[in-house]
């Protein structure tokens, strides 16, 4: 359930780089999510709806990029993607690996949708 | 469409307070402990067996993080030593934020050793640095010796491994050196023990090795 506290974050985020009254204009949040983070992303949009629900930011939405995990192996140089939780080089099979990607969690950019002036 | 680029950690408010909580630690050299687990792999009983053995010698204080009770606190406090409870009303992990005001309600100057135990998951405190020097993990023998690969984050985050309910293994088709090399797989400098609360197997080489880093922060 920590989406929850996430997209909390998140709001907070937003609500601090984007002016009170452009707020109804956000159309997207993009945020960069390492499959390292623990994150569920279907689970982060559900959160997120719930919150913003009958708020300024009702109509936005979440836009996730998932980054895979990458390592670098600190004996042999060997660059490599991590799958299934094998934390170990390819190449030399040594264990000790710096981790290159997939611990991203981060509030990319917000798309507002261009106000369009309305005569009265 | 206009664009307003962030690039801001999720986490940012998070990672301030814990910056500032371990500036505060370790300038009073204190050795902080962030123990997290599964509900049920012995946290708390492990708590109680090392006070039992190190209170004497060596000054402990202890922040409870609980979903609901104070229980685990109580269970704490009978061993004299200065106990904070954070109650999260559901809240599924610590945050810096409450720790700092958990610290806020603690002597630091009298204070060795600061353990936080953390909210029963092996998900969510992954992801929350609260200030400690060092996360240690527990898991137990009857969760089954492939739990280090469904939690590889956590994994890689300890520092230390604790293989608890070592008592059980004859009962278990658990294997704890597969355990154990599933763990080394994912974090090669682990610290590994083997512990039971029960027979108090490992306790004492853990204890040694606490106090061991105990006086190494100090300095």
């Amino acid at each position: 359930m920590h989406e929850l506290s996430m997209a909390q974050n998140i709001i907070e985020i937003v609500e601090r780089h984007v002016p009170r009254e452009s707020a109804a204009d956000v159309a997207a949040i993009r945020l960069r999510i390492g499959e390292l983070s623990g994150i569920v992303p279907e689970s982060l949009d559900f959160c997120f709806s719930a919150l913003v629900r009958e708020t300024a930011l009702a109509e936005a939405r979440l836009e996730i990029e998932r980054i895979p995990i990458r390592a670098r192996c600190i004996d042999c140089l060997a660059e490599f993607g991590v799958e299934e939780s094998r934390f170990l080089c390819p190449s030399c099979s040594g264990g000790a690996l710096e981790i290159l990607s997939g611990r991203d969690l981060h509030v990319v950019d917000i798309e507002l949708h261009e106000r369009i002036e309305k005569d009265s | 469409m206009s664009v307003i680029t962030i690039e801001r950690k999720v986490l940012e408010k998070n990672e301030e307070f814990a910056r500032r909580n371990r500036e505060m630690l370790q300038a009073r050299g204190i050795l902080a402990l962030n123990l997290v687990s599964s509900p049920g792999a012995g946290k708390t009983s492990l708590l109680e067996r090392t006070l039992a053995m190190l209170k004497e010698e060596i000054r402990i204080s202890v922040i409870e993080g609980d979903l609901q009770t104070d229980l685990d606190a109580q269970r704490v406090a009978r061993f004299g030593v200065p106990v904070v409870q954070i109650v999260t009303h559901g809240g599924c992990h610590l945050e810096a934020r409450l720790v700092r005001d958990a610290l806020e309600q603690l002597d630091l100057e009298t204070v060795d050793i600061l353990v936080i135990e953390n909210v029963g998951n092996l998900v969510c405190p992954a992801n929350y640095d609260l200030g400690e020097a060092m996360k240690i993990v527990l898991l137990s023998t009857t969760e089954g010796d492939d739990k280090p690969l469904k939690y590889p984050e956590m994994v890689r985050n300890a520092s230390v491994l604790l293989i608890n309910k070592i008592d059980l293994v004859p009962y278990l088709n658990c294997d704890p050196a597969v355990l154990r090399r599933n763990a080394l797989q994912i974090n090669p400098s682990l610290k590994v023990f083997e512990t039971s609360c029960t027979t108090d197997a490992g306790i004492r080489e853990w204890c040694h090795w606490l106090k061991k880093e105990a006086s190494a922060a100090r300095k």
